[in-house]
């Protein structure tokens, strides 16, 4: 099909503000009168607050002080359930938990009074592992400290060990990781009883942000509003956190009478903000002599820190995608999120899924060589196929070729080549290499009916003028939402990218289009977009003010015309779920996800077997992801996303003491350069997916899935490690590499 | 020269604009900058002298302006994100617009900076040239890939034009 903007590389829509440094960041705002806001957060992982002391230096008088007390309604951050405080009032659950608010006109004085509380805190036991949670000595939340836990099964796993040909298993783990957005958290609150409560902020979701004032203030939704300011980097770690730094604003706001202003130094962002959930994956792998897979036994934890938060939406991603692009007729994947007495973990791109799929794409490498398989020749002779069904019980009704994407990216890779050549001539050199590749899936918007629940909604609005406004609550996070829909309402309505205006997300003006998050905005906002373009296109036509073929300013005239006859020109449209899904609560089994993206990703590394420096010299990213709307803005979403999974496989290493990370500066907690990352070559293959706007369906989370398992695969192939866990740093390969030579 | 409170003034030019800046000796050029000048498109982004997404060409030379003290930009030549773009873009910006170099923008003002730098000393930039010249500049989107683009494609642009 012919198209004039989708496919099309369309220059991002708020490029020139970024290029220029005329783009306002929320630390760019100032307010008359505004005061500065800072958290005096707990010492100590858990215990019991007994005082709060105000050493007598500082002219207290001048300060604007919060306590838990000053809440005028519920005490929470209200997401799932309501069970994280938004100020502790008598216990602390975990190291640097917010307990006191202050706020002043000036900065430095602010820093030095935030010193000078000091909270009394008398230590009750704390848990910091997996394994401490699960062993119950301390009970630190509900009954037995467990959040959630799903239980997946499909066949019987049971009735196949016994005859099997081979059993497999192993142990798996990944750390924490930071998401490292290099703007830190960020907002501004104005807020009394006249005028309601506003918060603009760095946020990826204003509508989560809404929910949590509204029951924080005990408010009606009319009087919070929420405005997005542009949003340097987000990831996830912008999807719950900003409830909580929005609430704090918001009650020195109101207590103040004041503007108030909190943004985050980097330190305070990292030891005190969201992680990814540090995980641990257990397989059991039935599989026969001739390489099929006979059943799959999962077991996985994640560590959700002291609150629950979204860990059990992060913990059901990670379970359904447990189990790959492989068509096993036995699966059980048992999993559950526990608490410690770490900060909360929450949203990072992948969501769980880049946990449990290291896990399984390392596993199948072991598996491989346990039956005498090359890696591609086991994964073949397992991948799904269109029809199959995959471990949750899901048909797979898209034209997936798993071994087309393989070939391809094996091509683009020079896979059998190099290996056998790096075998060779690894013999006697230091510096080893190897390859090694990963084959997996991701779903694209919410799990299960989660879009049915959510039922999403977008508006499009056309001025006298003959411009369309998109109004959702979308919001632009450097990952191309605004130049997206510009692009999909201009190719529907027929008329330029640049006569769409994407109206900046504000709950007084935008509805709720869910959040920002989970691979979703192209596909399923995207797709209200489109829908919206088209009716209000259809509008047009039937009211014969346009003619089947028109230009910019026929529209123009057409839009101005009706909007003079019968008032404004609105297309408002509500997601609705595709025909024939269905998914099971209890069973946990159907249709997951109404797409998929599928992957393969091949990794070449050069390890030195004298320092254990790892250094990964070339990538190639294979996906299908139905249409690609901006090819250049979609490969720098699977770019940035490699990146951010090579720090996820090599460096980036979250150091805890006492559930309170210690390395919370740039300094020590190491994030790739640009010297780190190799030529990343991505490839598209599209496949046009019905549902989606212009066929296109999720990738933003994607690239986190494979990159860290194709890289300890590569790793394994270069030195024969074994490796278990992520990341490698020279220190763990030491030790892996110690194991292979004992 | 330091005041009755401490306070110095610091004569330099900025973006080509001789200007008097006040303040106390050890004040960051960052918050000078942002906060007296209001030219808010320098960054901060750790205050350590790790992201780079407060770079500011300092006499010529690329420097972190969180670890600038103010007393040190006496009589210097400061060029920020803001004097870039004369009547138009400059190439460089063009070529991260035209080729993904920005996403979410945060580090966007200092990279720019950093490869205008970069090309000041290497006009025709090797791969390894671009990667060490930037090296110094954290970016979380992009995965740098985008960005060795544009500024090559930046250089293409500059040697047609000449």
């Amino acid at each position: 099909m012919e198209t004039r903007f989708i496919g099309k590389s369309v220059q991002r829509k708020e490029g020139p503000e970024k290029v220029t440094g005329s783009a306002q960041y929320l630390d760019d705002l100032a307010f008359p009168g505004m005061l500065h806001g800072a958290t005096v957060r707990s010492p100590i992982p858990r215990g019991r607050i007994r005082a709060i002391n105000f050493r007598p230096h500082i002219p207290w008088n001048e300060f604007t002080i919060v306590r838990a007390a000053d809440i005028p309604c519920k005490n929470c951050v209200a997401l799932i359930i309501d069970d994280q405080p938004c100020l502790a009032a008598e216990v602390v659950n975990h190291a640097e938990e917010p307990v006191l608010l202050l706020a002043h006109p000036d900065k430095y004085l602010l820093e030095e009074a935030r010193r000078a509380v000091q909270i009394e805190i008398e230590p009750l036991p704390a848990v910091f592992t997996i394994e401490e949670s699960l062993a119950r000595k301390q009970i630190i939340w509900g009954n037995d400290n467990v959040f959630k836990s799903f239980l997946m099964e499909k066949g019987d796993v049971d009735e196949v060990w016994a005859s099997a040909d081979l059993i497999v298993e192993g142990r798996y783990e990944t750390g924490a990781q930071e998401q490292l957005y290099i703007e830190p958290q960020g907002m501004i609150a104005r807020a009394s009883e006249a005028e309601g409560v506003t918060v603009w902020g760095s946020l990826q979701c204003p509508y989560y942000v809404h929910k949590a004032l509204m029951k924080l203030f005990g408010l009606p939704k009319e009087r919070i509003r929420v405005v997005q300011t542009e949003t340097g980097g987000g990831f996830g770690g912008k999807e719950e956190y900003p409830s909580m730094l929005a609430a704090h604003a918001a009650l020195l706001a109101w207590k103040s009478g004041k503007p108030v202003k909190i943004v985050y130094d980097r330190a305070e962002d990292m030891v005190a903000t969201t992680k990814r959930h540090p995980s641990q994956t257990r397989h059991r792998t039935a599989v026969a002599r001739d390489g099929k897979i006979l059943a799959m036994d999962i077991d996985f934890t994640i560590d959700g820190g002291a609150y629950q938060t979204l860990s059990p939406v992060v913990l059901s991603r990670g379970t359904i995608h447990a189990a790959g692009p492989y068509n096993c007729p036995n699966v059980r994947v048992r999993s559950r999120a526990v608490a410690t007495n770490a900060p909360p973990h929450g949203a990072f791109r992948g969501f769980g899924a880049p946990q449990s799929v290291f896990a399984l794409e390392r596993h199948l490498d072991r598996v491989a060589q346990a039956v005498g398989l090359a890696p591609d020749e086991l994964r073949r002779r397992n991948f799904i196929r269109e029809g199959g069904t995959l471990a949750f019980g899901q048909i797979v009704r898209e034209k997936v070729d798993m071994e087309r994407l393989m070939r391809r990216a094996f091509d683009a890779s020079d896979y059998y080549a190099k290996r056998s050549r790096f075998e060779s001539e690894n013999v006697g050199s230091v510096i080893k290499k190897g390859t090694g590749f990963a084959a997996f899936l991701h779903g694209a918007g919410f799990t299960g009916s989660g879009e049915e629940y959510l039922a999403s909604e977008a508006l499009l609005e056309a001025t006298p003028e003959g411009r369309v406004r998109v109004l959702a609550g979308s919001t632009e996070m450097g990952q191309g939402t605004k130049t997206i829909f510009s692009q999909i309402a201009a190719e529907t309505l027929g008329i330029g990218c640049d006569r769409i205006d994407i109206v900046q997300p504000d709950t007084a003006d935008v509805p709720n289009s869910g959040p920002t998050v989970a691979s979703r905005t192209a596909m399923i906002v995207g797709g209200l977009v489109e829908s919206a373009a088209r009716a209000m296109r259809e509008t047009l036509l039937h009211a014969g003010l346009l003619k089947p073929r028109y230009d910019s300013i026929s529209f123009a005239q057409a839009c101005n015309r009706y909007i003079g006859q019968f008032g404004p020109l609105r297309s408002f449209v509500k997601y609705q779920h595709p025909q024939g899904l269905h998914w099971d609560d209890e069973k946990y089994q159907g249709d997951a996800y109404s797409a998929y993206a599928w992957a393969v990703y091949v990794a070449e590394v050069s390890v030195d077997m004298r320092t254990a420096e790892i250094h990964v010299d070339d990538f190639v990213a294979v996906q299908e992801v139905g249409k690609v709307i901006n090819p250049t803005l979609a490969a720098g979403q699977i770019e940035g996303g490699v990146a951010q999974g090579i720090g996820l496989a090599l460096y980036e290493n979250v150091v805890w003491q006492q559930g309170r990370m210690v390395n919370g500066q740039m300094t020590n907690y190491i994030m790739p350069t640009s010297m780190d990352v190799p030529p990343i070559r991505v490839l598209f293959e599209e496949i046009p997916y019905g549902h989606g706007p212009a066929g296109a369906k999720g990738i933003g989370e994607l690239p986190l899935d494979g990159t860290a398992p194709a890289i300890a695969n590569a790793i394994a192939h270069a030195t024969g490690a074994d490796v278990r866990r992520i990341p490698i740093t020279p220190e763990v390969l030491l030790e892996m590499l110690e194991q292979v030579h004992a | 020269m330091p005041d009755s409170v401490g306070k110095v003034r610091v004569h330099c030019r900025v973006n080509g604009r001789a200007v008097i800046l006040e303040g106390h000796p050890m004040a960051r050029l960052l918050d000078v900058l942002r906060d007296e000048l209001r030219l808010t498109g320098t960054k901060e982004g750790c205050g350590e002298g790790e992201c780079g997404a407060c770079s500011v060409e300092m006499d010529g030379a690329l420097v972190n302006s969180c670890l600038v003290p103010l007393m040190h930009a006496e009589g210097s030549e400061i060029l920020t994100i803001e004097g870039v773009a004369r009547e138009r873009l400059h190439p460089i910006q063009q070529a991260f617009l035209e080729h993904g170099g920005t996403q979410c923008g945060i580090c966007t003002p200092g990279m720019i900076l950093a490869a205008l730098n970069l090309l000041s000393r290497h006009p025709k930039p090797t791969e390894t040239e671009i990667r060490e010249g930037l090296a110094g500049n954290l970016c979380r989107c992009t995965g740098y890939t985008k960005i060795f683009e544009s500024v090559l494609q930046a250089c293409r642009e500059s040697e047609r034009g000449s």
